[in-house]
């Protein structure tokens, strides 16, 4: 296949976004995701899916700690990239992302971990020598009190910032596909659905990371699964991901029955430069296998064993549909012409700033810094000696 | 031409072909100081462009005069302007051919074997400088602005080379410029319009397809012209105020 | 502090911190954020002159004419009397301003004449146009035509 086919405007041959804004939309899609399985417990008291709510908080930080580093290391100007928050472009969705971000970031997720954890923090505190100590005394900011009365604060007041979490939530990836969908010199970009489907496949990406982190988590401690919970979890996967299916085949068909201008090259693309990754990848292996693996377990009554490794295959398979999704979104919208008049390229790199080296490395980084939370907030019960400082937080 | 002549000319001749704004900008200009050139009120115009497909041959002075005077990339993947030649089947009209070799930069070689029923044209292609551009809207830190006089610019100072304009732009008329890694687009000779100079892809057409013009001046002969054809801005659908008007454009055009 | 915001003070030690961090944010931005910025709208005012700064390289016809006004009065009334002289010259502000080679280069006669006048049915009908190898064969153009008045009386 030639690198250029038809007619493409000069400046546009070289692609402007790379794998490295496909990683963006990706990782904060399971930030979103993970936070909205992490508040299903605590605002509408589902209690079944409690073991992972805590997991599914430390996902979400350590993702969104990573989310803007892709973007970053895209820059043409990394250096400058402050500019974003001293001197915002009010109507740019960029801009104001940044400012959606640092909310999410610092209001929402630390906050409320922060919170959630203290008591831990201050019995660490308390039972720590040397380094560590002063270590625990800063987090918790040099307040040791964990009396009834102090905990009780912090349970409302964390309960108030899930609530205004959720709206964040959705917001910040809703405001990613909006990012997106806001191009309107992009027809492959260019529809109000964007931002709708892109939440939805940020709750199923996000689901499914949590599901399977919690798994592996559990495997790796030596700890016992909790089979309801996992069970739930799929559940909500599998809810998620038919209205996620849904919408992008309302929005298939309503290009399809509206054939504008742009249908043409359009449905040319995916019929070959895009086939492997929008036919293949996403839509069949990522989307709907694992639908059918999870209406299996829905529909039959299956042992338990056998369930979870079922929900293992989904779980992975969702994620490479998720990622597939973001591909096509990102890497797609830039293969055809704005004349739809021809077809270009992605010629990725390897180890450049902007290859797939760094990609790779972007997507590992944040189960390293998971790795470090688990191990200095440990989302399972603490050991047996400080039993007391466990589950207070369910009891309102 | 001996040089008392030339001096001579440098007096009195220069004030019978250059007037008011023009003169004083080119004392400065022969001093080698061209940016300070005096009396130039941003408010007092209105910058944009008319392109005239009937009279365009395809020569590519616009390209290659585009690319030296204002340093642009001597490549085929980065253009400030360029030329395409459409190729239209009048059987099959709404699916042209279009090519444009090196952005018409070497001009256009022979069209092979094609058929009888066609109609075939150049249509140059710049920044459009639109009124309420897509680029300038998405740019997240003020990198990229409409001037007073509308042109739309860059700040390489400040651009982060984020790419969201790149993306916006609905003509494909911004690139990043791998030696600064900003982006880069056609400033409408910027330099020299405010000089009282045309633009360089004007100065130099041969045929006059290619007309700046200040749409607050009213002695502007582009009013007249406008009143007089019937023109068209590319992809309208866009809403972009785009103040480059072609005449004769055709509906396969995008 | 009452023995009621003893309970709140890990709150309002948090509070604290978000707005020194707010406060950093924003002497931060004031040194950073150019003086000039916003003088007109979103963005620095002296990038417009920075944009004028670029020096030019076409320095216009009006230059050109201004010591070559004879071949302009040649031009004034034939063919190509809309055609720039850096159309063909190519750009020549350093010579206007008489620092540089002052003489420029000859333009390449029939690789320049053939670039505008190949026959191609994409250009205007009304154009006048030559097959070269039958127009001309190997004669350079000048041999008959004058580039500064081309028609042949």
């Amino acid at each position: 296949m030639d690198a250029v086919q038809g007619y493409m405007y000069p400046n546009e041959v070289e692609l402007q976004w790379s794998i490295l804004i496909v990683l963006y939309p990706f990782i904060t899609g399971l930030v979103a995701g993970a936070f909205i399985l992490a508040s299903l417990e605590r605002v509408f008291n589902v209690h079944v899916v409690k073991p992972t709510y805590r997991l599914a908080l430390l996902t979400a930080l350590a993702f969104l700690i990573v989310a803007p580093l892709p973007l970053q290391l895209h820059l043409g100007h990394p250096e400058r990239s402050l500019e974003m928050y001293f001197t915002p472009h009010t109507t740019s969705a960029m801009a104001m992302f940044g400012f959606v971000y640092l909310w999410y970031l610092m209001v929402v997720l630390v906050l409320e971990i922060w919170l959630d954890y203290r008591k831990d923090l201050v019995l660490a505190w308390r039972a720590s020598r040397g380094v560590a100590r002063w270590f625990y005394a800063v987090l918790c900011l040099g307040v040791d009190n964990i009396s009834d009365e102090a905990l009780r604060i912090d349970d409302k007041v964390g309960h108030t910032l899930t609530i205004i979490g959720i709206p964040s939530a959705f917001l910040l990836h809703g405001y990613v596909g909006f990012i997106f969908g806001s191009i309107k010199a992009n027809p492959w970009w260019s529809t109000p659905l964007m931002p709708i489907v892109f939440l939805f496949s940020a709750m199923v990406s996000g689901i499914a990371l949590v599901m399977l982190m919690y798994m592996a988590m559990s495997k790796l401690y030596r700890r016992e699964i909790d089979v309801a919970c996992v069970d739930k979890i799929a559940q909500y996967l599998f809810y998620a991901f038919i209205i996620d299916f849904t919408l992008e085949m309302i929005d298939l068909i309503h290009r399809v029955y509206e054939s504008d201008e742009s249908f043409r090259a359009l449905d040319f693309m995916v019929h070959t430069r895009l086939f492997t990754s929008q036919i293949v990848l996403q839509i069949m292996v990522g989307t709907v296998v694992p639908l059918a693996l999870l209406a299996v377990t829905q529909l039959f009554t299956i042992p338990s064993a056998t369930r979870l490794r079922i929900y293992t295959v989904a779980g992975v398979l969702t994620l490479v549909g998720i990622f597939a999704m973001r591909w096509n979104v990102v890497i797609g919208g830039q293969l055809f012409s704005k004349s739809f008049l021809g077809y270009t390229t992605y010629k990725m790199q390897y180890v450049t700033r902007e290859g797939l080296l760094p990609a790779i490395a972007l997507l590992i980084a944040p189960f390293g810094i998971l790795w470090l939370l688990v191990r200095l907030l440990p989302p399972w019960a603490p050991e047996p000696a400080a039993e007391s400082g466990v589950v207070g937080k369910a009891t309102v | 031409m001996d040089e008392s002549r030339r001096k001579f000319l440098m007096g009195a001749g220069r004030l019978l072909v250059l007037t008011g704004a023009a003169s004083v900008a080119w004392d400065a200009i022969v001093e080698g100081q061209p940016e300070q050139a005096p009396n130039y009120n941003t408010i007092d115009h209105w910058w944009g462009m008319v392109i005239d497909i009937e009279k365009c041959i395809g020569c590519g002075q616009c390209v290659r005069a585009c690319k030296e005077e204002n340093g642009v990339l001597l490549d085929d993947e980065h253009f400030r302007t360029w030329v395409e030649r459409y190729v239209v089947d009048m059987d099959d009209p709404d699916h042209p051919l279009v090519d444009a070799p090196n952005g018409g930069y070497d001009g256009f070689p022979d069209l092979p074997g094609m058929p009888e029923n066609i109609k075939t044209f150049f249509v140059p292609k710049l920044c459009n400088h639109c009124v309420d551009s897509p680029c300038v809207q998405v740019c997240p830190v003020g990198a990229t602005f409409d001037s007073p006089d509308g042109v739309v610019l860059v700040d390489k100072d400040r651009c982060l080379g984020c790419r969201y304009c790149v993306q916006a732009c609905p003509y494909g008329c911004r690139y990043i410029d791998p030696r600064t890694n900003t982006v880069d687009k056609c400033t409408l000779c910027y330099h020299r319009i405010t000089k009282g100079l045309t633009t360089a892809c004007c100065e130099v057409c041969p045929t006059g397809a290619r007309m700046l013009g200040d749409l607050k001046n009213p002695k502007d002969p582009i009013h007249e012209f406008l009143r007089t054809h019937k023109v068209q801005v590319l992809k309208p659908q866009m809403a972009t105020g785009s103040k480059t008007y072609y005449n004769g454009l055709d509906g396969s055009v995008r | 502090m009452g023995s009621r915001w003893h309970n709140y003070s890990h709150l309002i030690r948090m509070a604290a911190l978000f707005v020194a961090g707010i406060l950093i944010f924003l002497v931060g931005r004031s040194f950073f954020v150019p003086a000039d910025f916003g003088v007109y709208w979103h963005y620095r005012a002296g990038a417009l002159d920075d944009a004028r700064a670029r020096p030019i390289r076409f320095a216009g016809q009006a230059a050109c004419v201004e010591c070559h006004s004879d071949i302009s009065d040649l031009r004034k009334t034939a063919r190509h009397a809309k055609v720039s002289c850096e159309s063909c010259h190519g750009a020549l502000a350093t010579h206007a301003a008489g620092d540089e080679p002052l003489k420029p280069t000859r333009p390449n006669g029939k690789a320049l004449c053939v670039g505008c006048h190949t026959k191609s049915p994409s250009k205007p009908v009304a154009f006048p146009q030559i097959d070269v190898a039958d127009h001309a064969g190997d004669n350079a153009c000048i041999e008959c035509h004058n580039p500064h008045a081309p028609k042949i009386s």
